[in-house]
Order: C-alpha cells, then structure tokens, then sequence
C-alpha cells in the first residue's frame, strides 16, 4: 500500500495531528506529550525575550526545531500589522517560510477576523511565506483563501480552547470537497473522538492544543489523539458503510434451523 | 552612556555597543531570536555592525509555547 502521507507546500509530514505547545504546567510536560502525540509540526507563539529572568528555560531547549518542524502562529494578534510583524520576525528567526496566519476579531469567542486573514493572506504570499490559514468554517471564504495562495485551509470546529467540537459538519465537509490544499481542523476539538469525527469527514489533519493540554493527564490524552486520528483517517479511507433506516441481519438468514 | 528601550523597559547601556552586544549582556543566542530595530527587522549578519544609540527602541523576541 503507498504510504499516506500529508504534504503541506513542501514538507512531508508522517502524522497528520498537528499540536500546539501552549497551556502546559512546563516544557518538560510539552516535549513528553509532543512526543506521545507523535506529531512531526508544532505551533509555536512568538513573544518578547524575558530579559529581567536570564535563567528562564527555553522552549527550543526541549523541542528541537531541527527535528520537529516548528510552525510559528500569530495567535495573540488582533490586525493585519501585528500579524504581518510577527511572522516577519519568526521567519528572520529560523528561517521558516512556512507559517501559520491568525488575526483574530473578537476578544470572547477568538473569531478569525476574515477580512484581516485574507488581507494578511495576500501580503504573506507576496512576500514568498507559505501560509497556512486558520479561518471560519465558510466554504466561500475558505476557497477566496486558497485562490490568494494559502498552503493549508484550517477552519475551526468551534471557538478557540472551547472544546465543542466539530459544530458544523456540512461547512466543513463543503471545504473538504472544494479545496485542492490539506485541510485542518483547527480549534474547538474537546477529546479524541472529535479528532476521529473530523478525520472520517475526510480532513487532512488535525490541530490540537487545548484539548491535550488542558486534559488531567496530557501525556496520554496526547497518545489517544495520536491514535484517534490514525482510526479516522484509516475509517476514512476505507469507506464507511452506507446508513439504512431499518435493520439489516449480520447472519445469513438461509439455513435456519 | 545611553538610554534605550528593550522590550518596552527603558534601560541605560554603554556607548557604541552592538546589538550582538546587548545580546551577551543579556546571555541571549543570536540564532534563536529575532531583533526590530525602530520598527525594522535586522538581519543576523548584521547584529555585529549595528550599535545602539541614544533612544533607540528594541524588540528581542523567541519562540514560546503556543496554539
């Protein structure tokens, strides 16, 4: 069988759970759940250098950036310029051209503001990033998105840290079908079997962060996303049953005694 | 000796220090941060060639954990 692998621009990825690195007690929880999530991308934030605490550990410390690709996140920015200043600065950083875009509107629900996003979009892809967007979950805007050049679509499932999970299948099975770039659920998944349900819709990945961080044990709720998106994924690609609105026997009914 | 602001804290540094100065200073790797310059990105070649002066606004930023 070919191996199923998830491409996004030009990097190859063997698993298709993306995690975040946020929330966790310290670094050395994220690197062990980074590791139990088998994830090969992490989101990392972009933030000031603490220069009053010279001792404080550093995330790179942990995670090695050479062999864990780091996908650096405007998370935190409410316009277009912070967001075009951040992945500036991350790109002079490491060198990274692959990004992911978040202008976010509104402070209670953490909505993308899609008018920035796209704005934002345009600008990244002119200035040669590769841009994985995080949007809505509207078909119309997820396609504006990838015609402007975005690498990956990654609607939400449900507001940011929620845990809801996915709540419009239909929209986000509209983007699956229209886009020719990976999709990702990004945000709102609550525990394992969301992952699986985004992955048996047929998205390309899933982005996790809050629903592994924030679990009582994160080490094994990162091992039960790694293989609830395995299960969706292999459940995907082999073709669910069709539905039937009455019964149908799973013995043969000939022979009966 | 001259004032400049470091992450939005006013601090007092020496004269002609570089900006690959004020990195030892504060112990930070020139490879894992990033550096604006009065609004502008400088490059990490030029860290040595850049010296600070009076009122100059500075922006060190890494990667931390995120979503």
């Amino acid at each position: 069988m070919k191996k199923d692998i998830l491409k996004i621009a030009n990097k190859k990825l063997k698993s298709r759970l993306i995690v975040g690195t946020g929330k966790y007690k310290n670094f050395d929880q994220t690197a062990k759940a980074v590791e139990a999530s088998g994830a090969d991308m992490v989101t990392v934030a972009v933030r000031r250098v603490n220069i009053t605490n010279k001792k404080k550990p550093l995330l790179t410390d942990y995670l090695n950036p050479k062999k864990i690709i780091y996908l650096p996140n405007t998370a935190g920015c409410f316009n277009s310029e912070e967001a075009l200043r951040t992945l500036r600065l991350a790109r002079e950083m490491g060198g990274w051209k692959l990004v992911k875009l978040e202008v976010l509107g509104d402070k209670k629900t953490l909505y993308p503001n899609m008018i920035e996003t796209l704005k934002s979009t345009k600008t990244l892809v002119k200035e040669g990033f590769q841009v994985m967007v995080y949007c809505t979950d509207d078909p119309l805007l997820a396609k504006k998105l990838e015609d402007v050049g975005a690498v990956a679509i990654m609607p939400l499932a449900s507001p940011i840290g929620s845990g809801l999970g996915i709540q419009n299948k239909i929209n986000i099975s509209l983007i699956i079908k229209q886009s020719k770039v990976p999709v990702i659920v990004d945000a709102g998944i609550g525990t394992a079997s969301d992952a699986t349900i985004a992955m048996e819709l047929g998205c390309d990945g899933v982005l996790i962060n809050s629903a592994i961080a924030n679990s009582k044990k994160p080490i094994l709720m990162a091992k039960a996303f790694k293989e609830a998106v395995i299960s969706g994924r292999n459940a995907f690609l082999a073709g669910r049953m069709k539905k039937n609105f009455f019964a149908s026997p799973s013995s043969p009914t000939k022979g009966l005694i | 000796m001259a004032k400049i602001q470091l992450n939005g804290k006013k601090i007092l540094i020496k004269s002609n220090l570089s900006i690959l100065g004020l990195l030892k200073k504060y112990k930070l790797n020139h490879k894992k941060v990033a550096i604006e310059y009065n609004g502008n990105i400088i490059p990490k070649t030029n860290y040595k060639k850049k010296f600070l002066k009076d009122k100059d606004k500075i922006e060190i930023v890494h990667f931390i954990g995120g979503g």
